[in-house]
């Protein structure tokens, strides 16, 4: 789960990483009053949206000015912001964080992730801060350093001011970003974050070492012991019909082409969408509606899938395992009644009882394709898109 | 012969008292020999009371004194399920299979630092289990889509496993032992883990490995498998479709900082001998194309 940038520096500052002064702004008026309060004569208004690369798009504009700040900060809310991360359609921004302003003298790159090979969280540091990491780490990998966390010590001083020293902050500053970083690390833990991103730690010409922006996403799987954490979700930054499809138990992601792929099993699901794109389809979902397919998840996922404009043809394809196929052909024929379907019904079906499922396909009297296996679910998908168009 | 498990394994199930733990420990006595090899349920506070026949105890220690169980299932809710390994660890059984789906990374993160030095090992999290054709079943897999056979099944995924299976079986192919090792990043045997098992295996001809996007599990396998691996191995992985940054459900299929990509995994393992095919369809053909 993902938060925003003024949510994160809320959890980091109880942590005592040390933040720039900001307000969250959810109007003009807002914004405007936040110059106000926080004082001084320089502001730096950013777009909150979870997507990154924010500035790249014009979602954060320095303001010099109680005017300037009101003149960004009337065009950055309400707009449609496009980064490398958003797609081409953009995210509106409807959150606004006024920070005040500070004199940057060099910028780092500091994250935490889990690192499957090591199975521990990993601290990655860099004196490339404000790049695009990914970038950094390929064209020069040398100048990303990482340290290993042992899981019952923690990130020790020694390890936390080698890191500092690596990624060169100088020496007077050691001690202060020991102990941020220290911190960091404290944060992710305790909150169960699977990503730890400050992009930039910066220091100041005055040697404060602060975290200029900050990014934080969390293991869904632990959501159950941080209610303060769920709290903090903003459904206007998720698709709706993956947020639709959560409620269901469904694992659903919209993506660009045609063919709707409802699955069991997260696996055979990517499979089915690779056959797909094989047989010259391409396919319009993701969708995993995981080990039971009751007719409830299955008509709750035909209308999820039927909410995209894009959706010429859905392909079923479930590998029955314990669940008998003639149950499971019960519900898909009773989903397809339900929601009238009126696009092309493709049905694949394996496992215990398939011929009887079969039947149960073809006496429905609905127009529905039964595949023998999953080159000829995908061919007959494919076929019905073409002869569709 | 098999791997991991066999008709002589003793299996204790934690969890033995909720439905699913109840559901999938009654198909595996009613599989093979799984009468002989179900011999004990752990429920912490119900010990003494009994299910299907099957004792159930209050700690793993007692039930494995009691009953000589060797191997451990979990199905146990995600909040106690990482405790739950490290139960079965201290008792020092020889391995752990755990289905539970949906433990937190931080616990996996503890529970894998105090195995170390330990003679456990763990399957899974978030896996459909280990079956050995036949013989014995344990996990959440359909037995009756298997049978005895030369090929050693090993993948991250559950139904893209069976569906492999059923491929196998269509082309005439039995298996030896079929091991679902999940797709969580934190995790217990990997790949490598297993492949290195089914090599040393003399029931085991060839080996079937399925991938996924994410991480580097297939690539280090594929690499030590070019070096020493004597049996002709096949591979398939999905999400060549996936696109970066989404997660494809489980928590380790996803694309990110440009690694972990399809094209890059099945590249690796063309590199290091492995035949392997774009389509999920192909599995069962290629491999009986290999054994020729």
């Amino acid at each position: 789960m993902k938060i925003h940038e003024y949510q994160a520096k809320e959890i980091l500052r109880k942590f005592g990483v040390r933040t720039l002064r900001g307000v969250p702004c959810f109007s003009l008026d807002e914004a405007v009053a936040a110059g106000k309060s926080l004082g001084g004569s320089v502001w730096v208004v950013k777009a909150q949206i979870h997507a990154g690369g924010r500035g790249k798009g014009g979602g954060v504009k320095l303001a010099k000015s109680p005017e300037a700040l009101k003149t960004h900060a009337s065009a950055i809310l309400g707009m449609q912001l496009k980064t490398p991360q958003t797609g081409p359609e953009g995210q509106k921004v409807r959150r606004l964080l006024i920070e005040e302003g500070a004199n940057i003298k060099k910028e780092y790159y500091v994250a935490l992730v889990v690192d499957r090979a090591s199975q521990r969280a990993v601290l990655m540091a860099s004196s490339e801060g404000g790049m695009d990491i990914e970038e950094v780490a390929h064209k020069t990998p040398e100048k990303i350093h990482r340290v290993t966390i042992d899981p019952m010590a923690g990130l020790t001083d020694a390890q936390a001011q080698d890191m500092a020293r690596n990624i060169g902050l100088p020496a007077d500053a050691l001690p202060q970003a020991g102990d941020l970083l220290r911190a960091l690390y404290k944060a992710f833990d305790e909150t169960d974050a699977a990503l730890v991103e400050i992009n930039p730690l910066i220091i100041t010409a005055d040697h404060q070492v602060i975290a200029l922006d900050a990014k934080m996403n969390f293991d869904e799987n632990a959501l159950f012991r941080h209610p303060e954490i769920v709290a903090l979700r903003d459904l206007d930054e998720e698709n709706p019909a993956e947020v639709e499809a959560s409620k269901f138990g469904l694992s659903y992601i919209e993506l660009d082409g045609n063919i709707g792929c409802l699955v069991n099993g997260a696996g055979l699901a990517m499979a089915t969408m690779d056959i797909c794109k094989l047989y010259g389809g391409s396919p319009a979902n993701f969708l995993d509606v995981g080990g039971g397919a009751s007719t409830e998840k299955v008509t709750e996922a035909f209308k999820i899938m039927l909410k995209n404009p894009s959706l010429k043809a859905i392909l079923v394809n479930i590998f029955g395992g314990i669940m008998k196929c003639d149950v499971i052909a019960q519900g898909v024929v009773q989903a397809a009644r339900q929601v009238s379907l009126q696009v092309p019904l493709v049905v694949r079906l394996e496992g215990t009882n398939v011929e009887l499922g079969k039947k149960i396909l073809a006496e429905s009297g609905l127009p529905i394709l039964a595949a023998n296996n999953m080159a000829d679910a995908a061919q007959k998908a494919v076929s019905a898109v073409k002869g569709a168009a | 012969m098999s791997i991991l498990i066999d008709k002589n394994t003793r299996v204790l199930t934690q969890g033995i008292t909720g439905k699913t733990g109840q559901f999938h420990t009654k198909a595996g006595k009613e599989y093979a020999n799984g009468a002989a090899c179900c011999v004990a349920g752990v429920t912490p506070k119900k010990g003494g009371q009994s299910y299907e026949g099957i004792p159930i105890f209050e700690t793993v220690k007692e039930a494995k004194a009691a009953t000589g169980a060797n191997v451990s299932v979990i199905y146990v809710p995600p909040p106690f399920a990482a405790a739950a390994i490290d139960e079965a660890v201290e008792a020092d059984l020889d391995l752990v299979i755990c289905i539970t789906d949906g433990i937190p990374v931080r616990d996996m993160i503890r529970t894998k630092y105090k195995m170390i030095g330990k003679r456990t090992k763990l399957i899974g999290p978030n896996c459909p289990g280990v079956i050995t054709p036949d013989e014995c079943k344990i996990g959440i897999m359909p037995g009756h889509i298997h049978k005895k056979g030369p090929i050693g099944v090993l993948s991250r995924s559950g139904t893209l496993t069976y569906e492999a299976v059923g491929q196998l079986m269509e082309a005439g192919l039995g298996q030896s032992s079929c091991v679902g090792i999940g797709g969580d990043p934190v995790n217990g045997l990997k790949h490598i883990d297993v492949m290195k098992m089914f090599n040393d295996d003399p029931a085991t001809e060839a080996v079937v490995m399925v991938g996924e996007i994410g991480g580097t599990d297939e690539e280090d396998c594929a690499r030590w498998v070019k070096a020493n691996m004597k049996k002709p191995v096949i591979g398939f992985i999905a999400g060549l479709t996936a696109p970066p940054g989404k997660r494809m459900g489980h928590a380790g299929a996803i694309i990110s900082g440009g690694k972990g990509t399809a094209e890059s995994k099945l590249a690796v393992m063309e590199e290091c001998g492995i035949k392997v095919t774009r389509n999920p369809a192909q599995m069962g053909q290629l491999m009986k194309s290999v054994l020729k």
